[in-house]
Parts: C-alpha cells; sequence; structure tokens
C-alpha cells in the first residue's frame, strides 16, 4: 500500500511537471506579451520591464527559475494585477471557488444518492420515472444554458434572487444549484445502476433467506455495497467541479480563481496562468489520488501489487 | 431418417448488426425525436435563406431591441439584426463545430487508440503516459488556452476542441481492441490465416465502431457547448459570424429589459443538447447487442 502511494505520488510529480511545461511552451507560442497595450509602451519601458520580470532571459531559464520558485512555494507576481503575488491572488480566490464546488458536491450527493436509491428500490414506479427523467434533463443541460434559464425566471421576472455578485446566501443559491445539477443527475444515474445490481446479488438473497429484516438488509447490504461506484466518480466529481466553475463564476460574476484565470489568459499574464494550471492539475491529480487510496480501503476486494 | 411433416423450421431472418439497431432505434421514440429534431435543425441552417428574409449581419436601426412580431417573430437585436435569423445561421456554426471537431477527434483518437490497443507493450505504455498527461488537464481551459495560441478563425476553434477532445475517443478505442483482441473469434480468424491488417479492418475496428458512435454522440453536444462558452465569454467565433454563445453574451447585458434576447439561444442550445443526449442514448441502447431483448 505504502509502496503504491509513494509510487502514485512521484507520477504526480511528473504529471505536474509536464503540465507546466506544456503550459509554458503554449503561453509563450501566443502572439503578444503581457505588455501590450491599447496604446503602445516605449521599446525602452518594455525592455524595463522585461528585464525587471526575468522575461529577457532566454526561455529555458526562465521556465526553471520558474519551476524552482514553485518548490519553494513561490508562484511568481502578477503581471497584470499590479504586482500581487500569485499566491495572494489564488488565497483570494480559492475561498469562492472551494465554497462553490463543495457547497455543489454535498447537494449533489444529497440529491443525487436518495433519489437514485429510491428510483431503484421501486423500479418502474412513478419515482423511478421522475428521477430518470430529471437526471437525463439536468445532465443534458449545461450549467451555464441552466443558469440563464434560472437567471430569467428567479431574478427577471420574480425579483427573488440577484443575477450576480458574492457575499450573501441569495447569491450562492443560482450558482450552486448551477454547478450542482450535472454531478446529481450523475450520481443519481449511477446509484440506481449500481443499486439494482447489488439487488440482484446472491449475497443479498442469503440475507433474505435468513429471516433479516428487510431495512436491515437494505441499509446493510444494498445501500453500502451500491455506494462503491458512486464514491470512484466522485472524486474526479469534485475535480470537475473546482475547476470547472469557471463558467459559471463569469456568469454570476463571482471572483473566484477560475474568473481570474480566464482574466489572465486575456491580459497574458504569464505567471497568473501558470499558477491557475497548476492549481487545476494539482486538484484533479490530487482528488484521483485520493480517490484511488479510498478505493481500496471501502471494497476489500482490490488489493494493490 | 425422415423428418416428420409438420416439423416447424426455426427461421430467423438474418440481419445484420446495423440493421437490427436500427429497428430498436426506431423503436425509442426519445431517440426519434432527438434525431429528427437534429435533422430538421440542420435543414433549417442550410436552408435558412429560405426561410427568412433577414440575414445574420444586415442591421436596421430604425428596428432595434424590439419584442417579436410578426416581422420579427423572435424580436431584434440591440443592432437592429433580426433574431430568428441569427438564430438559424447560429446553428450552422453550431453544427458545424459539432461535426468538424468529432471529425478531428476520429482523426487523431482513432489512430492512436487503436495502435495503442493492438500493439500493446511500449508503445501502449508510451502512447496512455501522454493521455494521462493530457487528462491532468482541465479541459476547457486548455482549449481555451489553445485558442489563444492558435487564434484567428473558426477552424482553428474546431482545432483547439478537437485537439483536446480526441483523448477520450483513443482512451475507448484501446479499451475495446484489447478486449476484442483476445476473443475467440480474432483466435478463429488468426487460425484461419488472417492477416494483421484484415484482423484490425473485417474485425477489431466494426466491432470497435458500436461504441465509438455512441461516444461521439455525446461528445458533439460537449464541443456544441463548448464553442457556445468560448463565444460567450469573448473567444469563440468573432462578429459578425453569429453563434448561440455570441447571442447569449449579446443579451446579458440586458437581461432585465430584453429577457427574450437571451431566452431564444439558450432554449435552443439546450434543446440542442437534449436532442443529442436522447439520441445518444437510443444508440447506446440500439448497438449493444447484450442489451437485446
Amino acid at each position: 500500500m505504502l509502496r503504491f502511494i509513494i509510487r502514485r505520488v512521484l507520477w504526480l510529480l511528473l504529471v505536474l511537471f509536464v503540465v507546466l511545461l506544456i503550459t509554458f511552451i503554449l503561453m509563450h507560442l501566443v502572439p503578444g506579451g503581457p505588455w501590450d497595450r491599447e496604446k503602445a509602451l516605449a521599446p525602452k519601458v518594455i525592455a524595463a520591464l522585461n528585464q525587471r520580470y526575468g522575461l529577457d532571459k532566454p526561455l529555458w531559464q526562465q521556465f526553471l527559475n520558474y519551476i524552482g520558485g514553485v518548490l519553494h512555494g513561490d508562484l511568481g507576481v502578477s503581471y497584470s494585477q499590479s504586482d500581487r503575488t500569485i499566491v495572494s491572488l489564488l488565497a483570494h480566490g480559492l475561498p469562492k471557488t472551494l465554497t462553490l464546488g463543495i457547497l455543489a458536491f454535498v447537494f449533489a450527493q444529497a440529491i443525487g444518492i436518495p433519489f437514485g436509491v429510491a428510483a431503484a428500490l421501486k423500479q418502474n414506479s412513478a419515482i423511478d420515472y421522475a428521477s430518470v427523467l430529471f437526471a437525463t434533463l439536468f445532465a443534458s443541460i449545461p450549467g451555464f444554458v441552466l443558469g440563464i434559464l434560472l437567471m430569467i425566471v428567479f431574478s427577471v421576472t420574480l425579483h427573488w434572487l440577484p443575477t450576480s455578485g458574492w457575499g450573501s446566501i441569495q447569491q450562492v443559491i443560482m450558482p450552486v444549484f448551477c454547478l450542482a445539477a450535472l454531478p446529481a443527475a450523475q450520481t443519481a444515474r449511477i446509484t440506481r445502476a449500481s443499486t439494482l445490481d447489488v439487488m440482484r446479488q446472491d449475497y443479498v438473497r442469503t440475507a433474505r433467506s435468513k429471516g433479516i429484516l428487510e431495512s436491515n438488509i437494505r441499509v446493510r447490504h444494498i445501500f453500502r455495497n451500491s455506494l462503491i461506484p458512486v464514491i470512484t466518480i466522485a472524486g474526479p466529481m469534485l475535480a470537475d467541479l473546482v475547476t470547472g466553475s469557471f463558467i459559471i463564476e463569469n456568469l454570476f460574476a463571482i471572483p473566484g480563481v477560475g474568473r481570474m484565470f480566464v482574466q489572465g489568459i486575456f491580459a497574458r499574464d504569464y505567471t497568473l496562468i501558470m499558477g491557475g494550471i497548476l492549481f487545476y492539475a494539482f486538484t484533479i491529480a490530487f482528488l484521483n489520488l485520493v480517490v484511488d487510496i479510498l478505493y481500496g480501503a471501502i471494497d476489500p476486494r482490490i488489493r494493490y501489487e | 431418417m425422415t423428418a416428420p411433416a409438420n416439423t416447424v423450421v426455426a427461421e430467423r431472418p438474418h440481419h445484420t448488426l446495423w440493421g437490427d439497431a436500427w429497428v430498436r432505434l426506431r423503436r425509442n421514440k426519445l431517440a426519434m425525436a432527438g434525431g429528427i429534431f437534429i435533422i430538421l435543425l440542420a435543414l433549417a441552417a442550410i436552408f435558412a435563406p429560405l426561410l427568412t428574409p433577414y440575414t445574420f449581419a444586415k442591421q436596421n436601426y430604425s428596428a432595434i431591441l424590439q419584442g417579436p412580431s410578426w416581422a420579427h417573430p423572435m424580436g431584434t437585436d440591440q443592432l437592429g439584426r433580426d433574431t430568428f435569423a441569427r438564430l438559424l445561421y447560429g446553428a450552422r456554426t453550431s453544427l458545424a463545430v459539432g461535426i468538424f471537431t468529432q471529425f478531428i477527434v476520429i482523426c487523431i483518437g482513432l489512430p492512436i487508440g487503436s495502435i495503442a490497443g493492438y500493439a500493446g507493450g511500449k508503445v501502449d505504455n508510451y502512447l496512455m503516459r501522454f493521455v494521462d498527461v493530457m487528462y491532468a488537464f482541465p479541459d476547457i481551459l486548455l482549449v481555451i488556452l489553445l485558442r489563444s495560441v492558435l487564434g484567428g478563425s473558426i477552424f482553428n476553434i474546431f482545432l483547439a476542441i478537437g485537439l483536446v477532445a480526441w483523448v477520450n475517443i483513443a482512451r475507448l478505442v484501446r479499451g475495446q481492441i484489447m478486449s476484442l483482441k483476445s476473443r475467440d473469434f480474432i483466435t478463429a480468424s488468426r487460425a484461419m490465416g488472417g492477416m494483421g491488417r484484415h484482423i484490425t479492418w473485417r474485425h477489431l475496428l466494426p466491432n470497435a465502431l458500436g461504441p465509438v458512435i455512441v461516444s461521439i454522440t455525446f461528445n458533439v453536444p460537449r464541443a456544441i457547448f463548448t464553442e457556445a462558452a468560448l463565444s460567450y465569454i469573448g473567444i469563440g467565433v468573432q462578429p459578425p459570424t453569429p453563434s448561440w454563445g455570441t447571442m447569449i453574451q449579446d443579451g446579458f447585458g440586458l437581461i432585465f429589459a430584453k429577457p427574450y434576447m437571451l431566452l431564444f439561444p439558450a432554449i435552443a442550445l439546450a434543446l440542442l443538447m437534449l436532442a443529442f443526449t436522447f439520441l445518444g442514448d437510443g444508440l447506446r441502447d440500439a448497438l449493444d447487442p447484450k442489451l437485446r431483448r
């Protein structure tokens, strides 16, 4: 187990390195630079700025300097946001993005799992059809479109919720719902399928034949085992929520990491782009690792060689 | 020995996989509805000039921000452009994105996936490690980055989306080929002298095709949505080319004053996504012979 974890962590570090390298190359292929303005700056000013930020050095040296900084927890300073460090910018945006992502995640599980289980236990009933219908609807309509439709209903027509901003509970409701719709639908679908699958297993029949209370069978034999696939997708799902919230952040004007990253691309703010990609890639890789480890703990049939 | 005269010969009409799938797909009402919607939308997009007297770029300053009327069934935008016309011409953009990105995805993903799956060993290992690295990137952000590297035309949008989306197909094809490779009918074909290329083209790829088609059907709406999202944040197709994402962006500032400007493209996008999901679900059920009832 320990060897497995060490190997995975080393692999994770290598992946992050390659991801940074690819991003660095792509970023420097983008025409223009961070000092492009409506009114061109004097060449002298640009030279001075380049020298100050180390952009006059050869590219490979810039990259090595950057990696050196990352190893010391220094992601550099932003070129576009008046010299604030990337770490402080991330620290500023992260709470919003994480709050959105985690709330949406919890909401998705709280809706998806009960509906999935109920649909499976009462297969082909009204509740089954209703949850399959809603799962299909929410799985196919993108959160961004959903957000617009919700805004038209709840902000424009009913005047219940504000369309944008951050800080109050009312401002969180719609973005969280838009983010949670897809994962809730996926969770419901997968819970339903895996519950149906577990219900037909031999050990459930054995438990019934032993005369165990139906409610006990449902909780201890069916429910617990049917959660295994749900946990497998929970990691990538949480990663998707944290990394995928940027369109929702843009739509609802929430100053999170995603919105910052998009602005960074527009401003060709090299360090901000690198910092954002590093954050996202790390989140994805780290959550996948956690799930892989948890998976072995939950399902004893899985052993790591 | 003579057979009794009244023997009933169990005769099952000969079905091909595709013929069979078509029969089953036709029975699925939602999938057919989705398919018909997509075909109608495609026809409307192609014959847009016959369906509306307006063009997507024609500005009319004496008719700005009008509500739905007989002259403008979906109203006009802040430049006096007819929303219905823009929606129809925008469908061209959306459908083109859906088709061309998947073309790129197949051109890259299919060969890489089949080579990795068929060759196995070191080749497979290297190719799949590369795929792993691609997976570590957040999809849509990589598209944005590629988009800003490639710049310019609509073809570069196809390219940016396609260059990111091929990874899923490559993985899928590899898995399919690997599991098919060890099946008995492949061994049988080999025992009868089938050569590598014959096996790949005659046995492996046709059998892997079903899941690939299903996956492509689900990828199309994702690509369409990505383009709309890019256009919404202002780095998708450039004006005056109409796109549903751009229309949403245009209408967004006026959400309180003229909500219908936003409503029509948003609903169009939602319907198109649903249509592809229904069709994809139907195809998945139809193309999986194991689900045969």
